[in-house]
């Protein structure tokens, strides 16, 4: 465990009360940190300051000096003259300073707050009922916050297109956009693909895609998840589903080793869409299209909802029964998966251990987008080299695997999710008894003996760890199909069928207990409860030989990593 | 001379600026970056776009090497190796002009490498906007020149001094301001402040329009004469028959005097004054005295026949066209006043509509990016305050006749 850097603090004067706050940060972020809201629009923390919205005006003042000495300038009581800036300023742009004075619920911010409110609901078609932003819109919520409750506007309203749409996962809606430029900064600064603007001026601005062009990066849906009214929308989700109604779980994108931060939103075992969740570690506000679509998999027609015995549907207990029939006793190999959690490949390390099977790991790599779509797209390959499960850095393939087979080394084969035909592996190579434990239809079904199916990262809990040894827990979403046992469980089955042991306990936070206790020694230390809490960085520096794939991206630099 | 003491006989001057703000140009060099390492730009704001102001357009037009010569002074004082004159699209004349002249002057080496065989070279581009008011607000004209929407920047932390042109030091000076450089430099800075008065150094363009016999641009030492004596003098009084209404005495964004008002107050120096409007003196100080702006010295004279509502839903026509779109008070603000505006000229006149103008001006007011909140608030303000009685009696007359032709203009 490796604990973050302190931060300078400074002391500011927050509405009348001092409070220390680190230097140099803007207002919003100081005020917040004290429980003040100051509501805003155009700002993001994740984005360049515009300054446009004016929602965050607030009242400065700084101490006064006197400008031929420079000394502070006194009240009569002692204490330092303030001098206030006659106008408001925005907290966007107002960076703390030591002593400086901020008001943020004085009568003229308030004043300030109702006049923005209008102006914004002016030309705004307050089509709420009908608009999928409801319940999550900063409009609904500030006007009812900081508006004046009534409107005094009786002109008609400014008409604009009311669905563009700007790329295949995105359409807008021009009338209900304040302009707020949020989304032209995030593809500018962080997609890196300049594709939209303003065009025509005043309250005839519209935003747009430029001539030829289309928002259709991975990055697009971000610029609905911080669009803060119901202007830009998810074409996947638009009219789907009201917001308030859904659950939102913490989770970890399994995409691929950048282990973006995101919340499942779920009804009623149903999942409706994914979103990023805050993590200034990992990836900031950030996820990618592809990543939140993962959750199509969970109602996917090729999901394996049943155990199966030599192709045919069978209960779970005789699948179990069976795969401890024709693995037992024979010379093992485990095909394990990067996709699985911390906590599996624990398990399946024990596992290995007393049925002194083999383990073998292919990795699956692609194209580093540098910025959250890692090369390696499995979400936890270094939770195996963690795990010691193993030592080397995989290729794309299961070569060795083939040789062992080839040679009579192995001949019998317990594969968790990985597709054994596109791993490499020839046809007569996969004529030995297999166990195929996996989420979704594919070769090594056809090739296996007994086949268990597993659950996918939405149903389940665990832990991964991502390309910058930060280890992140999730929460399972939705339930899993009905009697599809969790994957921890199904491990422990197998592992008490195979070595004729106890079973291992698969309560987290025994199973935590253990992982410190007796895995690698970057677990040391770590309690179930502590890594509910927090994502914790380990320290990686015991692999940094290993030729690892990604390339520098947000947050993942190749200089200091591992970390 | 070296540039430091170009620059303190420009200081010593103290002229101040002609684009509409009055700010002292000597100071405001002073306050340029030079530390930085990065270049140096010298911009000329040619973007005269105020309504009621045309004296910029006359000096290009007429005596385009004044300005080139005070702009490559000017450059040399900063240390500027780049300079721009960044002019309106409407002027494309102007354009042509400047663009000869520039030619002509680097022929006989007075721009260009090596002026004047120093080793001193600044180069002189002329860059023609596009047709937007905001342009004329010195970070907008930046963000037009670096080939962006001209949206003005947030100051801070964007003041040209230290992040101007493509994020280097910049000074942005007006026409008229630059012209006055090359007679500061010519007659020394002791000579050319006494000019005029002090603190009010120099001579002024008055652009005078509206319903006077001689409307027209007039130059004049500031001071030296009063508004009466412009409007009534120099311009030839008013049209038969008509009386004085209002005067905005410095572009459409300075705030209206009213021709029945008493303007009474201190000056600095401690001096009483109590003015009708024909005594406010012609230069700083004056329409600021009375509650106004000398602005950009555009006079605009109203007599008895005008319909201050409708001149007023003409102003506000213009606002709510050129804001630029960027921040919501100007945004919303300028365009919500044109609609009520619009709305009263057209028979839909309410009682508490003055109200309702006044209180979202004040809601513009202090709250936006750049200055154009104040310049699309102050008419909207003044004339409320000056003549609310039009305002609500419009509401009594919603069912006579329109004149169509004011009406297509707002």
């Amino acid at each position: 465990m490796i604990s973050p850097k302190e931060q300078e603090l400074i002391t500011i004067n927050l509405n009348g009360k001092e409070v220390e706050v680190p230097n140099g940060i803007n207002a919003i972020e100081a005020a917040a940190l004290h429980g003040k809201e100051i509501p805003h629009y155009c700002y993001h923390s994740h984005l360049s300051v515009a300054g446009n919205c004016r929602m965050c005006l607030i009242e400065m003042g700084t101490p006064m000096r006197d400008r031929a000495t420079g000394d502070a300038i006194l009240e009569e009581d002692g204490s330092p003259k303030i001098g206030w800036v006659p106008k408001p300023v925005i907290g966007c742009a107002t960076n703390v300073s030591p002593g400086m004075h901020l008001r943020t619920e004085s009568e003229k911010v308030k004043g300030c707050q109702e006049g923005i409110m209008e102006f914004l609901l002016v030309n705004h078609p307050l089509d709420c009922p009908i608009c999928d932003q409801a319940g999550e819109c900063r409009l609904q919520e500030f006007a009812t916050d900081y508006g004046r409750g009534y409107s005094r506007y009786v002109e008609r309203k400014n008409v604009k297109p009311k669905r563009t749409r700007l790329g295949p996962r995105v359409t807008l809606d021009d009338e209900r956009c304040i302009l707020c430029s949020r989304c032209i900064r995030f593809s500018q600064e962080v997609a890196k693909d300049d594709v939209l603007g303003f065009v025509d001026r005043g309250s005839f601005s519209t935003l747009t895609c430029f001539p030829g062009k289309e928002l259709a990066n991975n990055y697009s849906l971000n610029t609905v998840d911080i669009c803060p009214v119901g202007a830009l929308t998810s074409t996947d989700f638009r009219f789907k589903m009201r917001v308030w109604f859904l659950k939102e779980t913490p989770s970890i994108c399994s995409e691929s080793s950048a282990g973006c931060n995101t919340l499942v939103s779920s009804r009623e075992g149903v999942i409706h869409r994914i979103t990023p969740r805050r993590n200034d570690l990992v990836n900031d506000s950030w996820m990618t299209d592809s990543g939140r679509m993962l959750y199509k998999s969970v109602k996917s027609e090729d999901r394996l909802l049943q155990s199966q015995i030599d192709g045919e549907k069978a209960s779970s207990s005789d699948a179990f029964e069976r795969a401890g029939d024709i693995l037992k006793g024979k010379k093992l190999g485990i095909v394990a998966s990067a996709r699985s959690t911390v906590e599996e490949l624990f398990l399946i390390k024990q596992l290995a251990a007393s049925t002194d099977a083999k383990v073998f790991l292919r990795g699956h790599f692609g194209e580093d987008d540098g910025i959250l779509l890692s090369a390696d797209r499995t979400p936890n390959l270094r939770g195996a080299l963690a795990t010691e499960l193993i030592e080397q850095y995989p290729s794309d393939h299961l070569t060795d695997l083939g040789n062992k087979l080839d040679q009579g080394d192995v001949d019998a084969l317990l594969v968790f999710s990985e597709d054994l035909e596109e791993s490499g592996l020839s046809e007569s190579q996969m004529n030995v008894p297999i166990v195929y434990v996996g989420t979704h239809q594919n070769s090594s079904v056809k090739a296996a003996k007994v086949v268990l199916p597993a659950l996918t990262v939405f149903e389940k809990s665990g832990s991964f760890i991502n390309r910058s040894f930060i280890l992140q827990s999730f929460k399972q979403a939705v339930p899993g199909p009905a009697g599809v046992l969790g994957d921890t469980q199904l491990i422990s089955e197998l592992h008490h069928r195979l070595s004729g042991e106890d079973k291992p306990s698969t309560v987290p936070s025994d199973l935590w207990a253990a992982i410190a206790e007796k895995s690698n020694q970057v677990f040391s230390g770590i309690s179930y409860q502590e890594l509910l809490k927090n994502c914790i960085q380990l320290d990686g520096s015991s692999w940094s030989e290993l030729p690892f794939v990604e390339q520098q991206a947000l947050h993942y630099n190749l200089e200091k990593q591992p970390a | 001379m070296k540039p430091e003491d170009v620059g303190e006989e420009v200081l010593k001057s103290g002229v101040r600026g002609r684009g509409g703000a009055g700010f002292p140009a000597g100071m405001k060099w002073k306050f340029l970056d030079r530390k930085s390492g990065k270049p140096i730009y010298l911009i000329c704001n040619a973007d005269e776009s105020e309504p009621g102001t045309f004296k910029d357009r006359q000096i290009m037009y007429k005596d385009p090497h004044q300005l080139i010569e005070g702009m490559m002074i000017a450059a040399y004082t900063i240390g500027a190796k780049q300079a721009f004159i960044y002019i309106r699209a409407e002027f494309f004349e102007g354009a042509r002009i400047l663009n000869r002249a520039i030619e002509e002057a680097k022929e006989h080496g007075f721009c260009g490498n090596n002026i004047l065989g120093t080793d001193f070279s600044c180069d002189l581009v002329v860059h023609r906007g596009a047709g937007a008011y905001i342009c004329g607000e010195e970070t907008g004209l930046i963000e037009s020149l670096e080939g962006k929407r001209p949206n003005p920047r947030i100051k801070p932390p964007y003041f040209p001094a230290v992040l101007g042109l493509y994020q280097c030091p910049t000074i942005v000076n007006n026409v008229e301001t630059l012209c006055n450089v090359k007679h500061i430099i010519d007659m020394g800075g002791d000579e050319f402040a006494k000019i005029g008065k002090p603190n009010n150094t120099g001579t002024r363009i008055w652009c005078v329009s509206g319903q006077v016999k001689r409307p027209g641009y007039y130059e004049f030492e500031c001071g030296a004469l009063t508004l009466g004596e412009m409007i009534f003098g120099v311009c030839g009084g008013l049209l038969p028959g008509r009386s004085l209404k209002a005067v905005i005495p410095g572009g459409s964004s300075a705030k209206i005097l009213r021709a029945d008002e008493r303007f009474k107050g201190t000056h600095k120096d401690g001096t009483e004054f109590d003015w009708g409007l024909e005594d406010i003196p012609l230069d700083f100080d004056g329409p600021m005295a009375a509650g106004s702006m000398s602005g950009s010295g555009g006079i605009i004279v109203m007599d008895d026949t005008v319909d201050i509502v409708e001149a007023m839903a003409n102003i506000n026509a213009f606002y709510a066209h050129e804001s630029c779109g960027q921040c919501t008070p100007c945004r919303e603000g300028s365009l919500w006043m044109r609609k009520i505006t619009k709305r009263m000229c057209s028979g839909g006149a309410r009682e508490e509509d003055a109200d309702l103008l006044l209180s979202v001006a004040n809601q513009i007011e202090g709250r936006t990016i750049c200055a154009f909140g104040e310049a699309a608030a102050w008419p909207t303000q003044s004339f409320i305050s000056k003549f609310r009685d039009d305002f609500v009696n419009k509401a009594k007359s919603n069912n006579e006749p329109r004149n169509e032709k004011s009406l297509q203009l707002i």
